[in-house]
């Protein structure tokens, strides 16, 4: 019955849709109120619609229905509470459904918080996303339906795949989709803006907070997946250039370029043509990043099942999207305005170069990521792009970007002059020097040169704040007065360029982590980065649906213990599967990283890492994400920008 | 108008990427475009040369007609897959001579009893280097040699129906 | 179905056999050594492994003949060629470098190139700077204006 209930309200949603996209378009260019006023109401039916429709994937899951197909392939009554709810997302069906719930809801997001935009813009926007509902809702109905019954029920379900039963699985999803989806919002302006043949700085201002919510998410999914990798797959990688980790970074770095050219739109009211391309080729991303996922065209580890008939189905959908999209682009772009002028060197000019520098690293990375499947149809040649391609081609232009970074900010609009604004970052410069050379003690060449750049990242970064409150030129006092007064996006860019820094510190320290592969028996121990690894012993342990051997592993520095690690292997019953539960140890500089292996005449192989400054990795994305809500909650993006009315009065006054 | 122009191209080239992505669903479809297929590296070439026990590669040369030869092995579900295919095509008068590939003698054996043997000889390759030098990424793999010893065929996983219609088309021609 | 199994079956490699110490190489120079190979080398029966981070079968050996020819002292180029040979260039991580990849190689290049192209091209020229006004012209302005 409740399946049912999920049932209909997918298809009342599709109702729903439908008029979402049909009448509020139809409104704003016959410039009928009444239509354009119906939007709102269409969006937050759907919302709704879909809220009821996924509330009920999610309880059939923790009914344990069974003659639901979705939960007999994916659920079984010994899997855990929380993965049976969170599973509900992890299924082809139930990701689908969930990237329709998601849409949905920034279509609701527009209703409810889009009351300042002009009533034919808001109207514009809630249309598209209508549109784009649509087909994704049509597509879960027709050819993804977790709501499809199994006749008769199994006994008991398949059980989910074990490397998904982790913590990690509830939460990387969720705020990747809400990333992938959101900048669904940021398109519908654009498409709205070029139906509406304007773009001015109030759009910019508009279109910004919607832009930095999809990216927070995207910069914390994306950091939380490679955090799961890391400590999941037994070996400590956390980036692969798996194609669908590709297709995640593409999304980011054009998402990116779009937060900073959508600043130009707003001040400057240049760099339009930049901004909706962006805009819309940032969706046009997460979408083709859906389809080769699920096409069954891409070789990745983590591919749903090969359907090509559902491959067919999205590309329909992306095509009349994307080409859609980009078509209103091509005819429309030309008529968007006059720009502001300004001179190659200055803020603008900067930003017009970072733009150019993440749009190539993109570039470089979906060539390299579909390059296979071409090579294979058109030269019949079989070839493997992985990561000493992307190393040796996404490193030569990421440096220029981590350089021009700090660089950036300090310079002026319009015109500025390069000399005075290097000399500003002079003590950022001697940072970075004194802590590249550091670095040559300890690291190779390579990481010692990137700790360097990352300093001058973190240290630039803060130039701004330092240059703003005036530091060592007033008195402590007044300075202090100047930092509580500064506006939140200042945080925003200081904590988004240096979390960046920080991350690459990490990934730097990462490159020179130590390992040892070894066969121990109990009482053995075993020396690595100047830590003592000890097993203690290997005994037997049970969970709800796995049996699993563990390891007492005691690390002592000097004698002297620091912590015990209890690493697992676990067979899982009902999907006959072993994994391994790598066990880490942090002091947030460095991470101890114990796996256990199999064993063999009363010893154990073990794996122990030394990882240092791998903790840094994911802090700086952190660091990057609360940067973005920062500026997220700077009030100034959320009080309207001045209308008509309101200037007249300021005039009078 | 050169502005219009370079406005067009996002919309053309996502067009050229549709086509290429359509044309590999259909490809996927029909069965031509595999993503996940390892081509083999042998074909029109000379097999490589191999001993084993059961028979080596001069054996094969020395049949004077073309032999099919199938890697197989008792832990791998498809071959059980496989097995009827291959016991029409042996009891059609094919020649196939089969490489039991990392197994335990006794597990090939059982696995011969079990499901029938269709093979006319068998080699054990229980390191499974001599697959390698095959170029074979898994089981079961069958290969078409012709009877000056050169590689012309192969088929990576269980043969379908057609592909061993093909198979005995070919070796009749 | 089966299909689906061996995929679960490679989902479970990282799980089964963790690098086994007794592979390693006893000199130190040379394990490194086969590990770099290693990690330029796909595992083929794998979703994008190579064969130093993969648990499966296929690619324990061929990570033990990559240890074999590394101690018998042949060069990096002999033994990715070994491999070629039997298994196409699908198996180097690293593309190769010919008229069918260069496009792939060039794309920094040319990606950089046309987006600093496009931002030239669509940029918006300053006003023409006025031709400077005739004596008649100042002369008329100066009557217009009253000064």
């Amino acid at each position: 019955m409740i399946a049912e209930l999920g049932h209909f309200a997918l298809a009342l949603a599709i109702a729903f849709a439908v008029a979402q996209a049909i009448l509020p378009l139809w409104g704003a260019w016959r410039s009928e109120a009444r239509l354009m006023r119906a939007a709102p109401a269409l969006a937050i039916g759907q919302m709704v619609a879909l809220a009821v429709s996924f509330g009920c994937l999610v309880l059939v899951s923790v009914n344990d229905d069974f003659s639901v197909q979705n939960i007999a392939e994916n659920s079984h009554t010994l899997k855990p509470m929380l993965y049976k709810i969170t599973g509900a997302w992890g299924s082809h069906e139930g990701s689908i459904l969930f990237w329709c719930l998601i849409l949905s809801l920034c279509g609701g997001a527009v209703a409810l918080f889009g009351r300042p935009l002009p009533a034919s813009l808001r109207a514009r926007v809630i249309g598209v996303l209508g549109v784009t509902a649509f087909g994704f809702e049509l597509f879960a109905l027709l050819e993804s339906n977790p709501f499809a019954r199994l006749w008769p029920p199994p006994l008991n379900g398949r059980d989910m795949n074990p490397l998904l039963q982790d913590p990690g699985l509830a939460f990387h999803p969720p705020i990747l989709y809400a990333g992938y989806v959101g900048f669904a919002i940021p398109f519908a302006f654009a498409v709205a803006a070029l139906l509406e043949g304007r773009i001015d700085a109030a759009w910019g201002r508009w279109v910004r907070p919607w832009t930095l919510g999809a990216w927070c998410c995207l910069t914390g999914g994306i950091a939380l997946g490679s955090w799961w990798s890391y400590y999941v797959l037994g070996w400590g990688g956390f980036w692969f250039w798996d194609p669908v980790e590709n297709a995640s970074l593409l999304p980011w770095l054009t998402g990116t370029a779009l937060l900073h050219s959508a600043i130009v739109v707003e001040k400057r009211e240049a760099l339009k043509t930049w901004t909706v391309l962006l805009a819309i080729g940032t969706f046009a991303l997460s979408l083709s990043g859906t389809f080769l996922v699920r096409s069954g065209i891409l070789n990745s580890v983590h591919s749903f099942a090969n359907d090509p008939a559902r491959g067919v189905f999205i590309l329909g959908l992306l095509a009349l999207i994307i080409g859609g999209s980009l078509l209103i682009f091509a005819l429309r772009a030309p008529t968007l305005g006059s720009s502001g002028l300004f001179a190659p060197v200055s803020r603008e000019g900067a930003l017009v170069l970072n733009n150019i520098l993440l749009c190539s690293i993109a570039a470089v990375v979906m060539t390299g990521t579909i390059y296979p499947l071409f090579a294979d149809l058109l030269l019949d040649q079989k070839i493997s792009v992985g990561p000493p391609f992307f190393n040796a081609t996404v490193l030569p232009l990421a440096t220029p970007v981590f350089l021009a970074m700090s660089l950036g900010p300090t310079l002026s609009w319009k015109r500025a002059a390069l000399g005075p604004a290097m000399i500003r970052l002079w003590w950022a410069s001697v940072a970075a020097l004194i802590v590249g050379l550091f670095a040559t003690f300890g690291m190779k060449l390579l990481p010692a040169l990137a700790m360097a750049a990352a300093a001058w990242m973190f240290f630039g970064a803060l130039a701004e704040i330092v240059e703003r409150i005036r530091l060592f030129r007033v008195s402590l006092a007044n300075s202090f007065q100047r930092l509580i007064a500064l506006p939140l996006s200042t945080f925003g860019t200081t904590l988004g360029h240096a979390g960046l820094g920080v991350t690459v510190a990490g990934i730097a320290g990462m490159s020179m982590a130590t390992e040892q592969v070894v066969l121990m028996k109990p009482g053995e121990s075993v020396a690595l980065a100047g830590y003592e690894f000890r097993l203690v012993d290997v005994h037997d342990a049970k969970g709800s649906n796995y049996n699993a051997r563990v390891a007492t592993i005691v690390i002592t520095e000097g004698g002297k213990p620091i912590v015990t690690l209890m690493p697992e292997r676990r067979s899982f019953t009902t999907q006959t599967m072993t994994t391994t539960e790598a066990k880490i140890s942090t002091n947030f500089v460095r991470d101890l990283y114990v796996v256990l292996g199999e064993e063999r005449d009363g010893a154990a192989v073990m794996r122990l890492h030394d990882n240092p400054l791998a903790p840094w990795i994911w802090f700086g994305a952190l660091i990057m994400a609360l940067g973005g809500a920062c500026s997220l909650a700077d009030r100034r993006l959320r009080i309207a920008a001045p209308t008509r009315a309101t200037a007249r009065a300021a005039a009078r006054a | 108008m050169n502005r219009r122009l370079l406005l067009a191209v996002p919309l053309v080239a996502a067009g050229a990427a549709g086509v290429g992505f359509w044309s590999m669903l259909n490809g996927m479809r029909e069965g031509k475009f595999d993503p996940r297929g390892v081509p083999s590296m042998l074909i029109d070439k000379p097999m490589p040369d191999f001993t084993l026990a059961g028979f080596t590669a001069a054996d094969v040369r020395a049949a004077g007609r073309p032999i099919v030869i199938n890697f197989f092995a008792s832990w791998c579900v498809p071959c059980i897959e496989e097995a009827p295919t291959l016991l029409a095509l042996a009891r059609a008068g094919v020649p196939l001579w089969g490489i039991a590939y990392k197994d335990k003698p006794a597990a090939t054996d059982a696995f011969l009893t079990r499901h029938g043997n269709p093979f006319a000889k068998l080699a054990r390759d229980e390191p499974g280097t001599v697959a390698i030098d095959w170029g074979v990424t898994g089981v079961p793999e069958t290969y078409l040699i012709d009877k000056s010893g050169i590689v012309r065929w192969r088929f990576s996983g269980p043969m379908p129906e057609g592909a061993a219609q093909f198979l005995a088309e070919k070796l009749r021609a | 179905m089966i299909r689906l199994a061996l995929m679960f079956l490679m989902l479970a490699g990282p799980a089964f056999a963790i690098a086994d110490p007794a592979e390693a190489l006893k000199d130190p120079k040379q394990e490194a050594r086969a590990v770099e190979i290693g990690q330029q080398l796909r595992c083929l029966v794998c979703q994008n492994e190579s064969i130093e981070d993969s648990g499966a079968d296929l690619a324990r050996d061929l990570r033990h003949i990559v240890r074999t020819q590394v101690s018998e002292g042949k060069s990096d180029q002999e033994i990715i060629g070994w491999l070629v040979a039997r298994y196409g260039e699908f198996v180097r991580l690293r593309p190769p470098f010919n008229w069918g990849t260069a496009l792939l190689w060039a794309s920094p290049i040319i990606a950089l190139l046309a987006g600093l192209f496009a931002a030239f091209s669509l940029r918006r020229k300053a006003p023409a700077q006025a031709a400077p006004l005739t004596a008649a012209e100042r002369k008329r302005l100066e009557s217009l204006i009253g000064s």
